[in-house]
């Protein structure tokens, strides 16, 4: 009998294409889920999808998290697979958070702060207890509304900063490099590498943040800040010269405050992590500022011994778009260099069962 | 002397945290020569050994090494590739802890060959037996050659990193006290080995220690360190028979005691 | 396809990937960093060759895509379709009427020629870093071409098993100055690095780099004078065709250790057959 080659088969792609499709649709007797109600009601995983995916687009995100059936990461894929294409009109004015529209602003640091203590809106001192009323619920009981507090909202940093407790930020010379624009360089500049973070995988920056407080490279961290709300955003046209007003984005921002030693020539004081992220992400925005932080070590004088302080392994690894493809990799086939493989070993097996017989026969 | 120095040092100076690690230090070696540096720790010892090498740059003063063509360089001057090729090369460096030069996922006879390979050695065989040659010099079986350094005690595993640095016939090694990890009967065979090699290649050695008995043994010429000072320097016997300075007569007479 | 650029990179895009192209054929074997963009593929799946392949391709090239040497495995029929889609170009599957191919893990059987450019997509470039993970000392020690550690690994083998132990993605000697990782080709395939009249590129993605190897440029698989560089393969004729010189890949027909060889070149396999030769369990085409 003849034997002929398997045709990988343009067919079997498509088919296998098709079948998601119809595993995504799930059961046509339950209604189809529109993108709309995910951005409306599952606002975490869309926020989470924008930040990775670096892309602030509540609507495309959604889409994106229905196309990939809530796999985030495909979804934040997807994403920046899109945001790859788009051409780049400008460059916004760095964002003022001290002029946030504040719905949330808490510190660990202070009792009480010019501006007082915001909770917003949280779960973070409910009881984790299924609501298994939840699903009849339709609507919750509306909240009570109060009128915003017209007080300026210092950051707490900029408090400490002006009795000259903190350690500046070093201003990093020029234009921030933008890592999806120009190949990083190593060592990458804190600009570089907070953009790193602020694109990273939560969860792996999640696991970067809690191995500096179980003592891999820690620093002894306060939240001295955690503020959420809409930021406005401001571009200067070409044309125009001045500045506009493009939109409001909403964003986390979290200031960890950390001990500092002090160095030979610089007294002891406090130094600051910082985090961002887009939406309500206080997770997110609380694990990147500790991770700032202990990849300043380096800059600070301090040893650099744990994997959080390790720029190049924090920032080459903290991608989950580049980790997910490169693992998923292995399943396209290798069989050529497995065949390689395979005539090595047999080579190998071969002289040593030659060895064996000469032997014997000596 | 007639050969001008191999190695020589004027004015060096190094501050850690407004600590003084060196003041002032000058400091000629001689080809073949063995220098001992003493003194306790934090005298600055580790501190002179690292800034001669190159692996730590002075905040003043200038150390210059005499290649074997005559042609003078300043350490701190070279550019990186020279001075790591220099490193390679004509250079050799042996830490107390031996770990910190040998490669430990890496064989005995790869430990050795690597210094060969990278000065440019392609013949399996004649790396093989250089490699051999050497595990025997240091006292090393070589049917150990294949072993994995992981398996090899303190003092084989300091015999080896010796093996390895002097592959290539360095003219100049550094040694930071080469017999500090090591229980005191390992100790001596190790320093008889060092002494003969050192005189049989003529080697020229920078050699930091805390201990006097090593000095005596193995250095023709003694430097006495405190606060990153020099305070006495002149030929081991007589530094040690008849010391001149306070802190001198103390640190021998303490040793006397024990 | 609507909305999309040619070739679907922005044409800045394309150039700025086409200058590092230029400055890694100046610099042969060298990595150049690269501003590597987001792909609609995931990584590791040939986004650093789809690039590359994208900055050269014009309108009346001739695309060729190859994973593990033949035209019809998943991934290469996927990116072929990408360019088919983005960029309207013809396709082929012979070798020979090809002026660009991008290929995972094989270089073609057929010898290649001077109007033909060969991509490779690349998971890994940096040769070293199973030696030395950090990408910072790595750079340093191509900087120095402090390459003794490589050789040390080659030394282990031979002390351990008689041999060199590495059977694809075989380290080189490009223009005897830079170190290189031939991506995951066979040893098989090094030789035909060598001298090749084609020009050869390199994409890597995940890593952002690009290197190159211009035409005719020397290439040597790194070895001992004892004991050099010798290509395997099994040892078989393709039961398809009967070649003897190509590189075979082993299938098993059934569960009691049966087992048959084929050309892993599928395209040189049938180029064979439709010339007459006929193998054990080939059937003339």
């Amino acid at each position: 009998m003849a034997y002929v080659a398997v045709k990988g088969g343009e067919q079997a792609i498509a088919a296998a294409h098709a079948w998601r499709a119809e595993a995504r649709r799930g059961d046509p007797a339950v209604s189809k889920l529109e993108p709309a109600q995910i951005e409306g009601q599952l606002g975490r995983a869309v926020e989470r999808v924008m930040a990775e995916g670096s892309l602030y687009d509540r609507g495309l995100a959604a889409l994106a998290i229905a196309q990939a059936e809530g796999d985030l990461i495909e979804a934040a894929f997807l994403l920046r697979a899109y945001r790859t294409t788009l051409p780049r009109f400008g460059v916004s004015l760095p964002l003022d958070t001290t002029a946030m529209a504040i719905q949330r602003r808490i510190s660990a640091v202070f009792k009480d702060l010019p501006g007082g203590q915001v909770l917003g809106p949280t779960t973070d001192y409910t009881h984790r207890l299924i609501d298994f009323a939840l699903p009849a619920q339709d609507l919750p009981p509306a909240a009570p509304m109060a009128e915003p507090d017209p007080a300026p909202m210092p950051r707490v940093a900029d408090l400490l900063a002006a009795e000259g407790l903190i350690r500046p930020d070093p201003a990093d010379a020029g234009e921030p490099a933008d890592l999806t624009r120009a190949p990083p360089a190593l060592p990458l500049p804190r600009a570089a590498r907070l953009q790193g973070l602020a694109r990273g995988d939560e969860g792996f920056l999640l696991g970067m943040g809690y191995s500096t407080q179980r003592g891999y490279g820690g620093s002894h961290p306060f939240a001295g800040e955690i503020r959420m709300g809409a930021v406005s955003v401001e571009i200067i046209p070409d044309e125009l010269g001045f500045a506009i007003d493009i939109g409001d984005v909403v964003l986390t921002e979290c200031q960890m405050v950390n001990q500092f030693h002090g160095t030979k020539t610089e007294p002891a004081r406090f130094t600051t992590g910082y985090g961002l992220a887009f939406g309500q992400a206080d997770r997110r925005a609380m694990s990147m500022a500790l991770v700032d932080r202990a990849l300043q070590a380096g800059d600070l004088g301090e040893d650099v011994t744990a994997p959080a302080q390790d720029a190049e392994f924090v920032l080459s690894h903290a991608d989950n778009i580049e980790a997910t493809g490169f693992v998923e990799h292995l399943k396209l086939p290798h069989y050529v260099d497995f065949q390689s493989e395979i005539e090595a070993v047999r080579r190998l097996h071969a002289q040593a069962r030659a060895h064996a017989e000469a032997e014997a026969a000596e | 002397m007639t050969d001008p120095p191999l190695l020589s040092a004027r004015g060096l100076s190094l501050a850690f945290d407004r600590v003084p690690a060196l003041a002032g230090v000058d400091l000629d070696l001689w080809p073949g020569e063995v220098l001992a540096v003493v003194g306790e720790s934090g005298s600055g010892k580790t501190s002179l050994l690292n800034v001669l090498s190159g692996r730590l740059r002075p905040d003043g003063g200038v150390a210059c090494y005499r290649d074997p063509d005559g042609a003078l360089h300043d350490v701190h001057a070279m550019a990186a590739p020279d001075l790591r090729r220099l490193h390679r090369s004509d250079w050799g460096f042996v830490h107390q802890d031996p770990r910190q030069s040998l490669r430990m996922a890496v064989s005995a006879g790869g430990n050795v060959g690597e210094r060969l390979m990278a000065a440019g050695a392609r013949h399996y065989g004649d790396i093989r037996t250089v490699a051999t040659a050497w595990l025997e010099r240091v006292e090393i079986d070589p049917r150990r050659i294949d072993d994995l350094p992981r398996t090899f005690s303190g003092g084989m595993l300091q015999r080896l990193q010796i093996a390895r640095t002097l592959a290539t016939r360095p003219r100049l090694v550094f040694m930071d006290e080469p017999t500090g990890g090591l229980d005191v009967s390992v100790q001596a065979r190790l320093l008889d080995l060092v002494r003969g090699l050192v005189r049989d290649l003529g080697i020229a050695s920078v050699l930091v220690t805390h201990d006097l008995a090593v000095a005596r043994l193995l250095a023709q010429r003694i430097a006495v360190m405190r606060g990153g000072r020099v305070v006495e320097t002149g030929l081991t016997d007589q530094v040690l028979d008849d010391p001149q300075h306070p802190y001198t007569q103390l640190l021998v007479s303490s040793v006397l005691q024990v | 396809m609507n909305g999309y650029n040619f070739a679907y990179l922005d044409e800045q895009t394309k150039r700025m990937i086409r200058r590092a192209i230029l400055k890694a054929i100046a610099i042969p074997g060298h990595q150049v960093p690269f501003a590597s963009r987001e792909m609609p593929l995931p990584y590791g799946w040939g986004t650093g060759g789809i690039q590359v392949t994208a900055s050269i391709l014009g309108s009346h090239d001739v695309l060729k895509v190859i994973d593990q040497g033949a035209d019809d495995t998943t991934n290469a029929v996927s990116i072929r379709r990408f360019f088919a889609r983005t960029a309207g170009v013809r396709t082929t599957t012979r070798t020979e009427d090809a002026t660009v191919i991008q290929t995972r893990h094989r270089i073609p059987e057929t010898t290649l020629t001077a109007r033909q450019i060969l991509v490779y997509q690349v998971p890994q470039p940096e040769p070293l870093y199973r030696l030395e993970p950090s990408r910072a000392e790595g750079r340093r020690m191509h900087g120095l071409a402090e390459y003794g550690a490589m050789h040390v690994k080659l030394y282990e083998d031979i002390a351990r098993y008689g041999q060199v132990a590495i059977s694809y993605d075989y380290p080189v000697m490009v223009n005897h100055r830079y170190l290189t990782s031939p991506s995951p080709i066979p040893a098989f395939d090094n030789p035909k690095l060598h001298r090749m009249p084609a020009l050869q590129l390199f994409g890597a993605g995940r890593e952002k780099r690009i290197y190159a190897i211009p035409p005719y440029t020397d290439v040597r698989s790194l070895d001992f004078e004892d004991h050099p560089f010798r290509p395997h393969r099994a040892q078989a004729a393709c039961a398809l065709c009967g070649a003897r010189g190509s590189y075979l890949d082993e299938v098993i027909i059934d569960d009691r250790g049966g087992r048959m060889f084929v050309c892993s070149d599928t395209d040189y396999c049938a180029g064979r057959r439709a010339a007459g030769h006929v193998g054990t369990e080939g059937a003339a085409a």
